[in-house]
């Protein structure tokens, strides 16, 4: 009982979180949209990048889109908001994908809103039927299981896209997404740049007991190819490479179980995902093409393919048709043609319920 | 504290020299905007006390461009009181480059609908100056902003701080996430219902259950404003809320004719009358339209297309569609049509999706296997025994068609069929009732 007299340091003061949830846009809303709200009568697009949206009041709001970078520094960030102060209304918001725009209240503000961000380096459009920013994850900046640095490549196919975004020339809004793995957060695309490793992962069979919960990892292995070793006299986790698909999905739970390396990490395209219900039901992407070197800083194999795919769409497709719809109406035949990419074995689905990917009738295009 | 940090011994990293980034600079050319340039940014803001921390980070970040791999790793860190929301980030290579060796995000819930005033754009700068490494992303694609870099100790002093101006932690690990909702009724003459009302109402009345991961596995709500998607709920969300209506499409006939006067007859065929889905228009000799809105699936194309001839009708609500996921572990799922049409106008109405929204969530905490979407348990369990648990009836909205496999034991089907009559409210056989009685 002694100890009593000498009471521990008490721990320092802890400040308990306000648990406040979603914030409420309306306090960080442009007047006009407040006051609007939920009674828009109908849009145009003045010019590419512009948008006019007229309320049943008779109130107009104007909306200028500029493509960022996403991941910004605090000086990229108070230049933009510079330029709300200075020219704009001071009320912005992001897209989907990471564009920013700019609202205000009259059209007389548009001009100088566009000529102020396109002379800090904001390229200012995304808007109707065009090439909008590319929705990526975060790759080797921040991400702990990356393949590749989405960063990067969205910065080298945005320098090559930079004019498809500032106009409205496309047959339909082309979305792009790149992934760093094949969980595929950047998500489904119209074109998908994403990670596809090659080679069944290497094991550092030293740690694998202390670092991995072992039945977790051979439970996460969608084809059941991990199955617990013992090896030099540790427990670990061998994986049976005949069934191993190389997906990575033992990674994340057990990091000795390397699934990249600067040589078998290599980039597959994907194309005809759409998330939209008009005309057709969402889609997935599809396999056009892997095996593409992982080739930084620049990755100019991946660009030259996406120029090839967007543009063969651009002259093929009918104005409204998203990438899938052209692909479904000329058939995958002449895609492969017109892309000048090959069809292989590795195209057809081995997936549960591949079966219904495949043409089970005699529709046949020469 | 702030100034303690600002002015303090942190603000000399002056002698640190400079680590080479040869392949990074070759991103800072283009027209695009820079990430790369950004970091330089920072780090040559020498008296900022992240000056040397983004020194380092480029240096690994170069390593990882040469060597073509990563090298952050997870692990445990949160702030007082909550259990996720912060994604840690330890380096590996950390002996080579020190001042970046903790490198965690804090994962913020935005406003729905991502709306900012420039001011709180700025204190969020400041705060981010103060207490992490000046690098911000709007948004990731959970919808968060992304506070990218700081160390154990920064995370919570950024975190009180944001905490402080209204904003909150989104979620990590198995635990209801941060969701998203489109621009909306703010600005869209398409949305059909309040989406920063649904999203808010759902998130902030489980806001325990972002804080404290206690789920199997993740689980998403996303909120579109009508059948475009903008925030790519049906395969991005586990609960897809997307605005619909249920009576006909408003047609402006003046417009009609403007639209057929300005792109012609053969265009307006071709890309409105051909491109709908169910062959639900058709263009008249007059060069109006007329719509078969029994038929029309309400994909939104024909009035994306006219947008200022045709227009959604006046009863509106909401569609519900679950277990969308991306390809872990199964393959992609599209989420599944479980609710066809729920009215969204009135308080109560607001409340019966609250009430959905929870017995869902609900159902998944207490069904779904260890990291097992909702998507899955819905593939594991089928559909029927989903509905079941959830009370809700079969309908004919919810198939592309109906089964193709005999294999199903059927000996309640005439029960079944009149219970289907009698919501319909036919009866038993499916005759009309008399109207007089």
């Amino acid at each position: 009982m002694s100890q009593a007299a000498t009471a521990p340091p008490s721990p320092p003061k802890k400040r308990t979180p306000i648990e406040s949830g979603v914030p409420d846009p309306k306090q960080y809303m442009h007047p006009v949209m407040v006051k609007n709200y939920g009674q828009w009568a109908y849009h145009e697009r003045p010019r590419p990048g512009v948008l006019k949206h007229v309320a049943k009041s008779g109130d107009e709001i104007y909306t200028v889109r500029a493509g960022t970078q996403r991941q910004m520094d605090v000086y990229t960030i108070r230049t933009l908001c510079d330029i709300a102060d200075n020219v704009g209304d001071g009320f912005v918001r992001f897209t989907t994908r990471s564009n920013i725009e700019y609202m205000v209240s009259a059209f007389e503000k548009v001009p100088a809103l566009i000529k102020a961000l396109n002379e800090k380096g904001f390229p200012v459009g995304g808007t109707g039927n065009s090439v909008s920013m590319i929705s990526h994850t975060q790759g080797w900046l921040h991400c702990d299981i990356p393949g590749t640095d989405a960063s990067g490549v969205v910065k080298s196919l945005m320098d090559m896209l930079h004019e498809e975004f500032i106009k409205e020339d496309m047959p339909n809004r082309v979305r792009i997404t790149t992934s760093c793995c094949q969980i595929n957060c950047g998500g489904q695309g119209d074109i998908a740049i994403n990670v596809q490793y090659t080679k069944p992962p290497k094991i550092n069979h030293d740690i694998v007991a202390n670092v991995c919960e072992r039945p977790a990892v051979v439970a996460r292995c969608p084809v059941a190819a991990i199955r617990p070793a013992m090896v030099n006299g540790k427990p670990s986790l061998e994986v049976d490479e005949k069934k191993c698909v190389c997906c990575g999905a033992c990674y994340p739970p057990c990091p000795p179980m390397q699934i990249n390396s600067a040589e078998s990490t290599k980039i597959a395209i994907w194309v005809g995902g759409k998330h939209s219900n008009a005309r057709s039901r969402p889609t997935f992407h599809k396999l056009a093409v892997a095996n593409l070197p992982n080739n930084p800083p620049r990755w100019p194999e991946v660009e030259e393919i996406v120029r090839k795919i967007l543009y063969a769409y651009k002259a093929g497709a009918k104005d409204w048709e998203r990438m899938g719809e052209w692909i479904e109406r000329i058939g995958w035949p002449r895609f492969f043609d017109e892309t000048g990419l090959a069809f292989t074995k590795h195209h057809l689905d081995t997936w549960t319920g591949a079966r219904h990917t495949m043409n089970m009738s005699a529709h046949v295009r020469f | 504290m702030a100034d303690e940090v600002k002015n303090g011994s942190t603000a000399t990293e002056a002698g640190t020299a400079k680590r080479p980034t040869p392949k990074l600079d070759e991103l800072e050319s283009g027209p695009w905007p820079s990430f790369v340039t950004g970091l330089k940014r920072l780090r040559d803001t020498e008296d900022k006390p992240y000056s040397g921390m983004m020194n380092d980070l480029l240096g690994q970040l170069e390593h990882s461009y040469t060597e073509r791999l990563g090298y952050w790793k997870g692990g445990t860190v949160s702030v007082f009181g909550y259990g996720g929301g912060i994604i840690p980030r330890f380096s590996e290579v950390g002996d080579k480059f020190p001042k970046s060796k903790e490198f965690h995000t804090l994962r913020v819930m935005p406003p729905a609908g991502y709306h900012y005033t420039t001011d709180v754009l700025r204190k969020m700068c400041d705060i981010w100056e103060r207490h992490g490494s000046g690098l911000i992303a709007f948004h990731g694609q959970s919808g968060d902003i992304m506070f990218q870099g700081t160390t154990t100790d920064g995370c919570q002093k950024a975190f009180d701080e944001l905490n402080e101006i209204g904003f909150d932690l989104g979620g990590a690990g198995p635990a209801l996430r941060t969701s998203m909702s489109c621009v909306g009724h703010a600005r869209c003459e398409m949305s059909m219902y309040d989406e920063p009302r649904a999203h808010r109402e759902i998130l902030n009345e489980n806001v325990s259950e972002i804080h404290r991961p206690a789920l199997p596995y993740k689980f998403k709500f996303k909120f579109s404003g009508c059948a475009n998607d903008c925030v790519n709920a049906i395969h991005r969300a586990d609960f897809a809320v997307i605005g619909t209506w249920r009576d006909d499409i408003k047609i402006n006939q003046d417009e009609v004719k403007a639209y057929v006067a300005d792109h012609g007859r053969k265009y307006t065929i071709d890309h409105v009358v051909a491109m709908c889905p169910t062959r639900a228009v058709s263009l008249n000799d007059d060069d109006t339209v007329e719509i078969d809105n029994k038929s029309c699936v309400r994909c939104m194309h024909c009035i994306n297309v006219m947008h200022k001839a045709l227009a959604p009708g006046d009863d509106r609500g909401v569609s519900i569609l679950i277990g969308g996921k991306r390809s872990l572990k199964v393959g992609d799922l599209m989420g599944t049509m479980v609710i066809p049409f729920m009215k969204l106008e009135t308080d109560e109405d607001y409340e019966k999706l609250r009430e959905f929204a929870a017995m869902c969530l609900e159902f998944f905490a207490e069904n779904a296997l260890e990291h097992e979407r909702i998507g899955e348990t819905l593939d594991r369990i089928g559909l029927p025994a989903f509905l079941s648990a959830l009370g809700i009836e079969p309908d004919p909205n919810m198939v592309k068609h109906p089964r193709t496999s005999s294999y199903v034991r059927t000996d309640d089907f005439t029960d079944e069929a009149e219970k289907y009559f009698a919501r319909k409210g036919k009866n038993k056989d499916g005759s009309a009732r008399d109207a007089a009685e």
